[in-house]
């Protein structure tokens, strides 16, 4: 698999945890490419931290609304049925756990459900924007990306970079497999038929646990 | 009460060293035309408070490039290298703030309450000297109410008596920095009559604004 068709396949093994009438806030980069492939059947609200529910597919060039953009800064559109409020409403739904799902991103995230996603030390310091209030406030959260940064681990024992939040990660997906949360540790629940256990092991630091019922994953 | 000013008359309240809150969403209508007059009358050593700092061509991105600043309360920095450079050389001061816990705290100061407390933060940097509240066995951090002398906000259509109509994403932080500074002006992209707004249609009412100056498609 190229890194785009990584990519793909993580955000469509993503868009088969969702349920019928979740509510979702999707990450930039990766977690955004989960709103492409929502199950058949499935119909699920967006969420946008800058101020809306129900969002929809990016603008078509030309046609950009000078008042409408999503938490990222980019034209977006909202489906029928969606609703504008305020920041401090918009942050209510996501610290009050009116969000079911969150998806985003991760530098780093330990085998206690620990993440880091929002800054390097002396590198890049962008600020946290609403990731500590969505991975603290959602029900669920699951972090996509790949399994490693170019060979480096980023699944871990323990984070070394400043958190975003402790205990906060339900389910990691990865090009390589899925791991559940748990409390005792990280458990392989399915892999990606390309690799064996022992490839997944080696590129994670941590120990995994593979689950009784370990299955392929399926996309 | 006449609250229709000009700008320049808006520029003439605003002075060096004053706290500042800015409507707006990474540059998507920040008040442009009282930015613009911010910057042309020089003021200096701001303390901003927004969501971010924009980009360095856009909105309150401008008054960061342009060394107006001298500490940034925002969630949110990336967007606008020129905030990174003069942080990391010690010229400007900036405290990150997550997202909800920055609105959390304006509205906190426009409510009248002491506080929040959150379970956002705990056990990261955002804790740090911060006081630690058990309430039913679980654990929040209290985080302080956020005041500002002056808020400049924008409104798509408002009112003689102020009362703000908003559109599309562009609500965001406005109506609750309306409710926590000393003094409000609205940048209003359209200026209608008292009673040319349906009042069930209002999202923020007059009494939070101070002053009204028209701004336009920039």
């Amino acid at each position: 698999m190229d890194a785009n068709m990584e990519k793909e396949y993580i955000a469509k093994r993503v868009a088969k945890e969702l349920k019928d009438g979740d509510v979702v806030n999707l990450g930039i980069g990766l977690p955004t490419m989960v709103a492409n492939y929502i199950p058949e059947g499935i119909e699920i609200t967006l969420q946008s931290e800058n101020g809306f529910l129900g969002m929809g597919p990016a603008t078509a060039k030309g046609e950009e609304d000078p008042y409408l953009v999503n938490a990222g800064g980019a034209h977006v559109t909202i489906n029928p049925g969606g609703v504008f409020f305020d920041s401090a409403e918009s942050f209510l739904i996501i610290r009050g756990g009116h969000v079911d799902t969150t998806v985003l991103g991760a530098l780093e995230v330990d085998e206690k459900g620990n993440l880091a996603n929002w800054m390097v030390p002396g590198k890049m310091v962008p600020g946290m924007g609403g990731a500590m209030d969505l991975v603290t406030g959602a029900k669920k959260v699951i972090v996509a990306m790949n399994h490693t940064a170019k060979g480096s681990h980023k699944i871990l024992k323990e984070c070394t970079l400043p958190l975003t939040a402790v205990n906060a990660v339900d389910l990691i997906v990865t090009e390589m497999g899925v791991m559940e949360v748990t409390k005792e540790g990280l458990v392989l629940t399915e892999i990606n038929p390309e690799f064996t256990v022992e490839q997944v092991q080696t590129a994670t630091g941590a120990t995994l646990t593979v689950s009784e019922n370990l299955k392929a994953i399926e996309v | 009460m006449n609250k229709l000013i000009t700008v320049e008359e808006a520029a003439d309240m605003i002075h060096d060293g004053m706290s500042i809150m800015f409507g707006g969403f990474l540059g998507v209508r920040n008040p442009f035309k009282l930015v613009d007059a911010i910057i042309d009358k020089g003021v200096k050593d701001i303390t901003l408070i927004a969501n971010d700092t924009s980009f360095s061509e856009v909105g309150i991105g401008k008054l960061i490039v342009n060394k107006q600043v001298k500490k940034v309360i925002a969630s949110h920095i990336g967007t606008n290298k020129e905030t990174g450079n003069q942080m990391n050389a010690g010229e400007m001061e900036v405290e990150l703030v997550p997202q909800g816990t920055l609105a959390e705290r304006i509205r906190a100061a426009g409510a009248g309450l002491g506080g929040v407390l959150t379970p956002t933060g705990l056990g990261t940097v955002v804790a740090e000297g911060k006081d630690v509240v058990e309430v039913d066995g679980k654990q929040f951090l209290l985080e302080k109410p956020l005041k500002a002398d002056v808020a400049l906000i924008v409104g798509a259509k408002v009112d003689t008596k102020g009362n703000i109509r908003y559109k599309k994403s562009t609500r965001n932080f406005n109506p609750i920095m309306a409710t926590a500074a000393n003094l409000v002006i609205v940048e209003a992209d359209e200026i209608v009559e008292a009673g040319e707004l349906d009042p069930d249609d209002i999202m923020t009412p007059g009494i939070f604004v101070d002053y009204i100056v028209l701004g336009g498609d920039k």
